[in-house]
């Protein structure tokens, strides 16, 4: 084993870690006084680690990945894709979260370091070729979350949120474990590579019943249907920031790891998993467009809104084609820029007295109040709904594309149809916010931290986003060809 | 003479009662709690049955890694619990009905 090599492909986890357990001590010797330090640092730490991501994924040597640690851990185009996205959703979370917390005074220097764990267990995972190293991922990325989403510990939702994310969560943590255990038991490995090999050949029941367990928690992570019922609770009652990253890069790590897993060590069964990814898409896709009908809370309704988007996430990934896998990063790329912003948009409603507002009732005519506020949520809700000239329809179209070459017309054809669905309380917003008669009261001015994220997605999302489908969709594909090639 | 199968068929049965605690329980989230340790021991009981029957240590260094990260988690959990407690004054299973809609 190779050492050098090893440290050199897994630096921006190293990196992470280090930084993360140096201000863990920062934080423990000067207390609250460092938070806003601290959450610099951080900062700077995930910049250095996506700067090293992104500087691994242009280095054409590299292209078709290497093994580091004895074939525990891999380094691909397609790892270092979702590492650079998780860590740029990361920043972009960390730097609108001090000023929500400064208006109720509950900002800790606990909150950028358990952010920092969390990007090094969601680089574990997309990276994982073994069983072990996936499972130390997911667990060191799910047990951050948990305290993530019962951060404001006077707040009764959040620590509801924070409860029940945690009851569910380790339901589906011990799922996945058990499925596991049985994969590990009927190909005699925890190897990626050694499974795919012994079945292909040999494919017993039992472990088809791993495999399906094993789905059956990752569809829970990334709140697939039918595993999506804690996602609005949580949604709603976490933090508004913590909920901006839980729909963000944990869903692009879970989704990583789900393509990973199905393609590499099950990819010689995909029959026995296509059926399960098809089902989940499909039912995503129509209850996540019909379930935020009757929401009047914005955030349950962005929630199902995410469950919506997992639904064509998982459309890229039923095809088991590269062009599927390259459809579906290609989604990702634009999905976390767009969730940030309409999540930053929602953090910026507030009452005067700083109170967060996030009901339909407070949006109400928006446009004549703060009219950038309102145009940017409008370029963000259209683009949610996939309506063309904005960047949004692109994600739609290529996994659309994909879904048809892959022989799946009947699912593309449910899927745009749920999606014209859903864009009823996409248009919602703008009816609310344009058409109808403001009421109570609203805090008019925002921190430029908060409008910096949000101006940034909107012109991401606005059709200047196209300039950028030629680099995106090369990435993309690179990133997906480096999945396939370990196949 | 137990073979392999006994253990399957034991941990199954561990990890059914396990999520049947989860649901079915509608008293107290510790018992929750309980629930969730008894589905990683089964886990950890197929996971070890698995090794010595296959004659390969992966599976017992897995089940190492398992039983340290249940500790954390039960940490966690229940350090969530405290907080929730100090709000509401009870951990019944039906009190948890803030979020809803």
């Amino acid at each position: 084993m190779d050492y050098a090599a090893s440290f050199y492909f897994t630096g921006a986890e190293i990196a992470l870690s280090l930084a993360g357990l140096v201000l863990l001590l920062v934080v423990a010797w000067t207390g609250e006084r460092t938070a806003r330090a601290v959450t610099i640092a951080a900062v700077a730490a995930l910049f250095g680690a996506a700067f090293w991501a992104g500087h691994l994924l242009l280095d054409q040597s590299f292209a078709l990945g290497a093994d580091a640690f004895g074939g525990l851990y891999r380094m691909d185009g397609f790892a270092n894709f979702a590492k650079l996205l998780i860590y740029l959703a990361t920043i972009a979370v960390l730097i609108v979260t001090p000023r929500f917390f400064d208006a109720r005074g509950q900002y800790r220097g606990e909150y950028p370091i358990l952010m920092l764990f969390n990007a090094v267990g969601m680089s574990m995972m997309v990276s994982a070729v073994d069983l072990m190293t996936l499972y130390i991922g997911l667990e060191l990325s799910s047990l951050s979350s948990y305290v993530l989403a019962s951060f404001l510990r006077n707040d009764m939702r959040s620590s509801e949120a924070g409860l029940k994310y945690f009851i569910l969560g380790a339901l589906a943590s011990g799922i996945i474990l058990y499925g596991m255990s049985l994969v590990y038991g009927f190909a005699g490995s925890t190897q990626y590579e050694r499974i795919r090999l012994v079945f292909a050949e040999d494919f017993p029941t039992g472990a088809l019943f791993g495999v399906v367990f094993v789905l059956a928690g990752l569809a829970f992570k990334i709140a697939a249907v039918p595993f999506h019922m804690w996602t609005p609770d949580v949604y709603e009652g976490a933090p508004t920031p913590v909920t901006a990253f839980f729909a963000s890069a944990p869903k692009v790590a879970a989704v990583a790891m789900l393509m990973r897993m199905a393609l590499d060590p099950f990819g010689s069964q995909s029959d026995a998993w296509q059926q399960i990814v098809i089902f989940a898409a499909l039912a995503s896709i129509v209850v996540g467009a019909l379930g935020a009908i009757g929401q009047n809370n914005l955030k349950r309704v962005l929630a199902y809104s995410s469950i919506n988007n997992v639904g064509f996430i998982l459309i890229g990934l039923a095809t088991a084609t590269p062009a599927g896998a390259s459809a579906t990063l290609v989604y990702l790329a634009i999905y976390v820029p767009m969730t940030i912003g309409s999540f930053t948009a929602l953090l910026m409603l507030r009452a005067p007295t700083g109170e967060p507002l996030e009901t339909f009732d407070d949006i109400r005519g928006l446009s004549t109040r703060r009219p950038v506020l309102a145009l940017c949520v409008l370029v963000l809700m259209f683009s949610l709904a996939g309506i063309p000239p904005l960047f949004g329809f692109w994600g739609k179209f290529v996994v659309f594309q994909a879904a048809v070459q892959a022989d799946l017309v009947a699912l593309a054809a449910i899927g745009i149809a749920a999606s014209v669905i859903g864009a009823f309380y996409y248009l919602k917003f703008i009816k609310v916010m344009f058409f109808d008669e403001p009421e109570g009261q609203l805090e008019t001015s925002s921190p430029v931290s908060h409008w910096a994220v949000l101006v940034i997605s909107a012109v991401l999302m606005s059709p200047l986003g196209y300039l950028l489908t030629p680099m995106l969709g090369d990435v993309a594909d690179q990133a997906a060809g480096s999945l396939f090639f370990a196949i | 003479m137990i073979g392999i199968e006994h253990y399957i068929i034991v941990s199954s049965i561990l990890f059914v009662l396990g999520v049947l605690g989860i649901f079915a329980n509608r008293k107290n989230i510790i018992v929750i709690l309980m629930s969730i340790e008894l589905i990683l021991l089964s886990v950890n009981l197929n996971l070890v049955a698995f090794s010595a029957f296959l004659g390969d240590l992966v599976g017992q260094v897995f089940a190492m890694f398992v039983l340290t990260v249940a500790a954390g988690e039960a940490a966690i959990g229940l350090a969530i619990l405290v907080i929730y407690f100090r709000g509401r004054g009870t951990i019944a299973v039906d009190s948890v009905d803030r979020l809803k809609g």
